[in-house]
């Protein structure tokens, strides 16, 4: 049996939730709260990631705490899917939490020791989420997340925008957890039990199977952010203190990647392959969306979270590839596609953290958010701006970082897919390809922009010249997140090994059981098929970039001469010439002008006061929200119609309900 | 790793970094013929490339460290790409560390960093250019990418050796599909070597500029390695299109080394052959308005995705 691998993991959340306890002993101490309590929650994150490291692969663990209600016991279970996704959680909060210590000031919202509480019961129930092994715990732990989730979002709740911002995070949030109770109301198929041990073993009938399936794509689908439920995620993720934006892009978006795991390939007994084609479609549509919105903001963590929408999609539809391939039978290729998604969300982990946690300190230092008024930080914030480089060039899926290791992956399993029995599907798959580069190149794209308008060129503002670096705690982290994305990307083949287990328990086969690779080659079938090595890859570069510096300065000279730039000779510059954030997106914004929805106001050429203004807006808010919106107020203005404030008219209506109930029970 | 891969690696690299200003300086030479201009020395890019090493590098008072780093950055991906794109034996052994995904993943590399490059002086013609420069390359990388899918459809494989000695091995056989991935590739190839119609390599127009709008601040031994990579970035553009649809004359699989010194003069004519058909192209063709060029690059994704489709529909 081992270690008992399950109560450490109980431990730390237990851990956890005592730190957070804590916090609100001393809720103003700033002191206490970032040099004592942050620090200590990211030793419990970084424990818990290595606990999950040795859990991978081992015998499921479970055990039954006798908490919650009567006869409703709390099953947990450590397997691992949750292990992996432990270990996700406990590696990318670690480096969040280190951050946090720095990052939270006294003078801004809430009370410090009162985040303290509501930060550590986020990550303690997103752990929970992780090991339930009934609907119970499942749904109490899920609604805990979201919770805690909706107070950090809200945490400078005075400003009515984030406000609305919360609402609306808050909203979905339940609109999915209602989908995902009907889901485990589906798969506990009526006899009562929801334990995941009893779903399991249970073989849904009929059109059931499909039910539960389409529920979990919708209810996770919400949390993820997947279309056309992402409505929240531009919203919340600006509105919230950029840790917890990290937190919530890096981590919380992967819980719902879990569950759409667990309950399609784990409690579900069978995959059909039409499911895959809706999910592999939804996801391509999400990525497309996602990356062309992510092109033309001008906010720099609306961008990023708009990306974080792209890389949901590529997820998803790794996903749904996946359930076409082990529908049909191909476990190996279901096995090498599973195991880019994982790879992704883990790779999406640490990059998208380390962008967001770069944009606090960005916010910090200047006090701006939007991408016009930034520019130059490269001079002021070294470590912020190099480390954010990596994190940049990985997430715009380059080699030789993690990016580009997951993508090449998944590129190599959409190039199996001719394989398949069914035609149509091997009609959609150049389409699917084609879409799925058309994003990834577009990503490329949001990340030059985001990169050039914030850290390179010259100040657009003066007071940028007095931006400070990141403080220690915040170097820590982003030095701890950007070794990720580099080992990560350069040992993929260690990586994957480690994500095998998870392939065995899911799709039933390994990823690296036929390769002809060794520990330096990447080669998911043989190595005559596909390889990719990106250590050699790196080697080569590096190499060549050194030897050329040396020969050039040896057999030439390394003279420099610094001058004011050339420009075409032209003399009269300022900052203000650069091209704006909404300059750069601007081609893309003509492009695809369709997707977007645009409002220009454009001054008559008479106006002595001309004022030039674009909106971009989603089509999803005006064609499916706001009328649901009305509707739903409608239907609420015809309720409360009845409702007259008077005791007499109530006594009525309950009288009319009795007599009503009297003669249909009878 | 045989003795003879490990020559034709080395030999086939260093062929690269001196044929590729040769090729730029035959384009150019076609060029002037073309247009009825008295032609330029066939050596003048070498000439221009010692001249710009011997003189003093000159760098804005704002540039960062990116801006100084990235022509060495460019040029070690380009010898990366050299290395592996099969322009004279398939028996590469440094080609199994990255396929032709990663091959479009070392371009892309390329294009970020010299687009972070120019934007980091902040001049209005840099950032102009990385805007551009980046909106090409959002439609043109997934175009190369089908292109290569296409090609790799047929052999069953990613590795770029494998692929050119599938299509080479069979009998003389007609792909539909790789007729659609050839003209496809073309339009990329002329959109990412900064070409009429996209760009204009020669242009002293800076409000058409593109490739050249982003190189503006670039001097001495800098300038030298853009020009070099740009150089090596057509010269493996071209030996892609000639691995993968004239792939005649390359040392197929485990080979002497007589068949790979005999691949040389072959290569030598191929790439003569092709330069003066581009030149061709360039003199027949306008340049687009930039707002065009999305169709144009539209058009090559369609044509690639087309050609995807053929395949798998005929199943050749």
């Amino acid at each position: 049996m081992g270690p008992n691998l399950l109560g450490l993991v109980i431990a730390a959340i237990a851990a956890w939730l005592a730190i957070g306890a804590l916090g609100l002993v001393r809720p103003r101490n700033l002191a206490f709260v970032s040099h004592g309590l942050f620090p200590a929650g990211a030793a419990v994150g970084l424990a818990l990631a290595l606990v999950a490291y040795f859990a991978i692969g081992r015998l499921p663990q479970s055990t039954v705490l006798p908490l919650g209600l009567p006869d409703l016991p709390f099953h947990l279970r450590l397997d691992s899917l949750s292990a992996f996704f432990l270990l996700l959680l406990g590696a990318a909060s670690t480096a969040i939490s280190f951050y946090a210590a720095g990052y939270f000031r006294s003078e801004e919202g809430a009370a410090p020791g009162l985040l303290c509480f509501e930060y550590h019961v986020f990550l303690a129930a997103m752990a929970l989420v992780l090991i339930a092994d009934d609907a119970y715990v499942f749904m109490v732990s899920w609604e805990a997340m979201a919770l805690s989730s909706y107070f950090l979002v809200t945490t400078d709740h005075r400003i009515p925008e984030i406000r609305h911002a919360g609402f609306l995070y808050l909203l979905i949030a339940h609109v999915g957890a209602i989908a995902i109770l009907l889901c485990f109301g589906v798969l506990q198929g009526g006899n009562g039990d929801y334990t995941f041990g009893s779903m399991r073993s249970l073989v849904l009938t009929g059109g059931w199977p499909s039910v539960a399936f389409f529920l979990a794509l919708f209810g996770f689908g919400a949390k993820a952010g997947l279309l056309p439920m992402h409505i929240w995620l531009p919203e919340a993720h600006p509105a919230a203190p950029s840790p917890v934006s990290a937190l919530m892009s890096g981590v919380m978006l992967k819980t719902a990647i879990y569950g759409l795991l667990r309950v399609t390939f784990d409690l579900l007994n069978g995959q059909l392959w039409w499911w895959g084609v809706v999910a592999l479609v939804l996801g391509l549509a999400t990525a497309l969306f996602g990356v062309i919105f992510a092109c033309v903001q001008s906010d720099m963590k609306r961008l990023l979270a708009y990306s974080s929408i792209e890389n949901i999609g590529i997820i998803v539809a790794g996903i749904g590839l996946t359930i076409l391939f082990k529908s049909y039978g191909k476990t190996l290729l279901a096995a090498i596609t599973l195991t880019a998604v994982l790879y992704h969300a883990l790779n999406h982990a640490f990059f998208k953290s380390l962008l967001f946690l770069a944009t606090g300190s960005v916010l910090h230092a200047t006090r701006e958010r939007s991408l016009g008024k930034l520019g130059g930080l490269i001079h002021r914030m070294p470590w912020v701006a190099w480390t954010a480089l990596v994190g940049t060039l990985a997430i715009a899926g380059l080699p030789p970082l993690n990016g580009f290791v997951s993508e090449w992956l998944l590129l190599q399993a959409f190039l199996f897919t001719p394989s398949l029995p069914q035609s149509f599907v091997n009609m959609l798959v150049p389409l699917a390809t084609g879409a799925l580069v058309l994003a990834v190149a577009l990503s490329a794209y949001v990340m030059v922009k985001f990169y050039g308008v914030v850290f390179l060129g010259r100040p657009r503002e003066p007071h940028l010249a007095y931006a400070k670096d990141a403080g220690w705690y915040e170097r820590v982290a982003f030095v701890w997140l950007v070794a990720g994305c580099v080992v990560l990307g350069i040992f993929p083949v260690n990586v994957i090994r480690m994500l095998d287990p998870v392939n065995a328990m899911l799709v039933g086969s390994t990823a690296m059981h036929g390769g002809g690779g060794s520990w330096l080659l990447l080669a998911p079938i043989d190595a005559g098929r596909s390889s990719y090595s990106p250590l050699i890859v790196l080697v080569v570069i590096v190499a060549v970039v050194l030897l050329t510096i040396q020969v050039v300065h040896r057999y030439y000279h390394g003279r420099v001469r610094r001058a004011p730039p050339w420009d075409c000779g032209f003399p009269l510059q300022t900052p203000r010439m650069q091209d704006t954030a909404e300059g750069f997106g601007q081609p893309i914004r003509e492009v695809f002008a369709p997707v977007l929805r645009i409002e220009r106001h454009l001054p008559s050429p008479f106006d002595t006061a001309p004022r030039y203004a674009v909106k971009l807006d989603d089509h999803f808010w005006h064609w499916l929200y706001l009328p649901v919106a009305n509707g739903a107020e409608f239907l609420a203005r015809l309720i409360g119609r009845i409702q007259q404030g008077r005791i007499s008219i109530y006594l009525t209506y309950s009288f009319v309900t009795l007599l009503a109930l009297l003669f249909f029970v009878r | 790793m045989t003795l003879a891969g490990f020559f034709s690696q080395l030999l086939q690299l260093a062929i690269a970094l001196l044929l590729a200003p040769l090729l730029v300086g035959w384009v150019n030479q076609c060029r002037a013929w073309l247009s009825n201009r008295s032609a330029p020395s066939l050596l003048l890019p070498y000439l221009m490339i010692r001249k710009l090493f011997m003189k003093d590098a000159v760098v804005a008072e704002q540039a960062s460290p990116v801006f100084r780093i990235t022509p060495y950055i460019v040029f070690g991906a380009m010898c990366c790409a050299a290395a592996i794109v099969p322009s004279l034996a398939t028996d590469l052994p440094f080609a199994s560390a990255a396929d032709a995904i990663a091959l479009v993943g070392l371009f892309a590399l390329a294009r970020v960093f010299i687009a972070l490059a120019a934007m980091d002086i902040g001049t209005a013609f840099g950032t102009l250019g990385a805007r551009r420069e980046m909106f090409v390359g959002f439609l043109a990388e997934p175009a190369l990418l089908m292109v290569l899918f296409t090609a790799s459809l047929i052999s069953g494989s990613t590795s770029l050796p494998t692929i050119v000695d599938t299509i080479a091995h069979r009998e003389f056989a007609i792909y539909p599909s790789l007729a659609f991935a050839g003209v496809a590739f073309t339009m990329v190839s002329l959109a990412e070597n900064a070409r009429i119609p996209v760009d204009n390599p020669a242009t002293h127009l800076e409000l058409t500029m593109i490739h050249e709008a982003m190189i503006l601040e670039y001097s001495a031994r800098h300038l030298a390695l853009i020009e070099w990579a740009s150089a090596l970035k057509l010269f493996n553009y071209s030996c892609i299109g000639l691995a993968l649809f004239f792939p005649f004359g390359i040392a197929v699989g485990a080979s002497d080394w007589l068949a790979i010194l005999g691949a040389a003069p072959a290569l030598v004519a191929k790439l003569a052959i092709g330069g003066f058909c581009l030149a061709l192209i360039e003199t027949l063709s306008a340049k687009l308005r930039i707002f065009r060029a999305p169709e144009f690059l539209g058009t090559a994704f369609l044509l690639a995705v087309l050609a995807m489709l053929v395949n798998l529909l005929l199943g050749s």
